[in-house]
């Protein structure tokens, strides 16, 4: 059940509120590859919820199908406390939903600053004829606009490569890029997809700092796929840990790490 | 003086997003836009208005009509001679159906009608991608080309198959028909092709133009972070056709006046156009004007200089041509598909540098 009213506080003093999105027995196949099979999990305001799991577990997957990029043969998804209808990409996009991916998707043609700019695609609703004349609604707009992305461009400490093309970047640079856009949407809910894959200690750090930072900030709700799992523990309020397409496992850090059946898939015991 | 945006500090974000972010580039463009609209009309004579400045301006149109598709939004077209061809005689059933009516607003309705048209032979791209695409558009030329051909209605009925353009004035001076002067044509074309890289420039730096380039990047990752991308392709085709067709209507009525439009319009132009904006520079609008500029003056300076000054046959100079052009667009394929736009900015990054590169 919904229960949106109910919420508390953390431990460091975060503010969490009632479930802004349910996953209810969620099924998705391809052809004969069950990729999740019959998940549910609730995700709260203001929280960090990671989701880990061995390789191929259907973490990806879940992520695309709480984005709309894939549409599941069963179950439901619950947002802000209605039934989602089935969706294109784009309009979850548009209910405030934004993300990055496992492999960065940047617009490798476009500057830094377009890039994240492309992120207030929710926010910028002039039309095509106001645009053809700039002056006037379409340059106040591109004006507002920029002044909030400035401040995400600041808070993530890429201001020197502001006017960058995107190609040009090393690897580190460019997920932060690409969490900058994501977070230019001022999204209900984030979605990070390994945010640190790749990284060396000294970046995953600095990212680790970024991804707190911005949901202390702004009390943004996150979703978290990670494999390393002192960040895990160190980032997230709860838990869902996925093996094969299933649940086996949702809770605080503490209870998923004291979890049997997850410490037998990390550590590669054979299923039966 | 130094090239350079020293003491040129940016207070405000309108500054930064201006077209000339440079002061000199600017007053450059100031300067330039002065001369063409006060100096050259007095200046100007038959040969000069013909052979070079009206192909150029109309030429330009073009190719930032193509190169908002191509460049900017990533949809290969071949269909461009074809979508003039759809500007051409939209005009001139206007200007026959409403002589009343003003040519200005013919050649912007033209432009109208040619948006649709392209935005409709634009569906497949929501389906099909590259080469299938360039293939759809390809078929949209021939089909165009044959429609405008074969029914009389189009082409009033007239004999010859041919469309003429009647004389029109603007302002009490002819800007089309025989009687037309060079200074008229060229005014009333230079309107039209600043009006229109103004109106590219706009939307290329806006929203729009970074929905296109999302999806020309990355049309997964565009729709996810929430592009239409629908919308976005079939806006770059209709402002793409908008373009194309205003391109197209000024090409038939002001420029050739009389036209056939297997002659005209064939497959030959819609490839033209495109080298021009390989040449010149994918999504650039600059690019656009240079791509236009290169192939346009190319021909008269090897007939200038190889025909009129070394006294070369006339078939040679222009088997040189086809061999230039085909070598430069294999060179810029290959080594800078941003085109003279991209060697112009990389002057001018060294000359902003200068005297001092390091
Ligand atoms: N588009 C697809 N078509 C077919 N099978 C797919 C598709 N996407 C994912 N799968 C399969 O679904 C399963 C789950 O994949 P998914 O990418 O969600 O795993 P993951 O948990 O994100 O793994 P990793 O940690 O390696 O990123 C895998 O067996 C994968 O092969
Ligand atoms: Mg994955």
């Amino acid at each position: 059940m919904l229960d949106a009213s109910e919420g508390h506080v953390t431990a460091d003093g975060r503010k969490i509120g009632g479930v802004v999105m349910e996953m209810r027995n969620i099924t998705l196949r391809f052809g004969g590859v069950v990729a999740i099979k019959d998940i549910s999990f609730d995700i709260r305001e203001g929280e960090i919820r990671a989701i880990i799991g061995p390789n191929g577990a259907g973490k990806s997957s879940m992520l695309n199908v709480i984005s709309g990029f894939y549409n599941p043969q069963e179950g439901e998804v619950w947002y802000k406390g209605q039934k989602r209808p089935p969706m294109k990409p784009y309009q979850v996009a548009q209910q405030g939903i934004a993300r990055t991916f496992q492999n960065i998707a940047l617009f490798e043609g476009m500057s830094v600053l377009d890039n994240v700019m492309t992120g207030r695609i929710r926010q910028m609703k002039t039309g095509l004829l106001a645009q053809a004349l700039w002056k006037g609604r379409a340059e106040a707009e591109e004006v507002a606009n920029r002044a909030a992305v400035e401040k995400i461009i600041d808070f993530l400490e890429i201001q020197h490569i502001r006017k960058t093309p995107v190609s040009r970047l090393p690897y580190g640079l460019k997920k932060r890029v690409e969490l900058a856009r994501a977070l230019a949407a001022e999204p209900s809910i984030l979605l990070l997809d390994e945010p640190m894959a790749g990284m060396n200690v000294e970046e995953k750090e600095d990212m680790s700092r970024f991804i707190l930072d911005v949901n202390d900030e702004f009390g943004t709700t996150t979703v978290l796929i990670e494999h390393d799992m002192g960040v895990v523990m160190d980032l997230s309020d709860r838990v869902v840990v996925m093996d094969y397409g299933k649940k086996i496992g949702d809770g605080t850090p503490e209870e998923v790490r004291s979890n049997q059946a997850v410490i037998d898939a990390y550590l590669g015991v054979a299923h039966d | 003086m130094f090239y350079r945006e020293a003491g040129d500090f940016k207070t405000s974000y309108v500054d930064d997003s201006q077209t000339f972010p440079i002061r000199v580039d600017r007053y450059g463009y100031y300067a330039l836009l002065a001369v063409a609209f006060g100096v050259l009309p007095f200046l100007v004579n038959d040969y000069w208005v013909n052979a070079v400045l009206l192909p150029f301006l109309i030429y330009a149109i073009a190719a930032i009509g193509l190169n908002i598709l191509v460049g900017y939004c990533g949809q290969v077209s071949l269909g461009t001679g074809g979508f003039m061809a759809v500007g051409a005689y939209a005009c001139y059933k206007l200007m026959t159906g409403f002589p009343e009516i003003n040519i200005f607003f013919h050649v912007i309705l033209s432009g109208g009608i040619t948006a649709a048209v392209c935005v409709l032979f634009g569906l497949p791209s929501l389906r099909i991608k590259g080469f299938y695409l360039a293939v759809a558009t390809l078929a949209a030329q021939f089909f165009l080309v044959w429609l405008f051909n074969r029914v009389g209605w189009f082409y009033n009925y007239s004999a010859s198959g041919q469309i003429n353009a009647p004389e029109r004035t603007v302002f009490g001076i002819a800007v089309t028909g025989a009687q037309n002067p060079p200074w008229a044509a060229y005014l009333f074309c230079l309107v039209f092709t600043v009006g229109c890289a103004l109106i590219a420039r706009n939307l290329t730096r806006g929203m729009a133009g970074r929905k296109w380039m999302a999806i020309r990047d990355m049309d997964i990752a565009a729709e996810i972070i929430g592009v239409n991308p629908l919308k976005a392709k079939l806006t770059a085709f209709a402002v793409s056709g908008f373009f194309v067709g205003i391109a197209g209507a000024l090409f038939f009525s002001v420029y050739l006046g009389a036209i056939e439009v297997g002659e005209a319009f064939g497959i030959n132009k819609s490839f033209l156009v495109l080298f021009m904006v390989i040449i010149g520079g994918l999504g650039s609008i600059f690019g656009s004007f240079a791509g236009a500029a290169f192939l346009v003056l190319l021909p008269v300076f090897l007939k200038n200089v190889l025909v009129g000054g070394l006294g070369w046959p006339t078939d040679l100079a222009a088997h040189l041509e086809f061999m230039i052009v085909g070598a430069l667009i294999l060179i810029f394929l290959i080594a800078e598909p941003h085109g003279l736009a991209q060697l112009w900015r990389v002057t001018k990054e060294k000359l902003r540098l200068w005297p001092f590169p390091h």
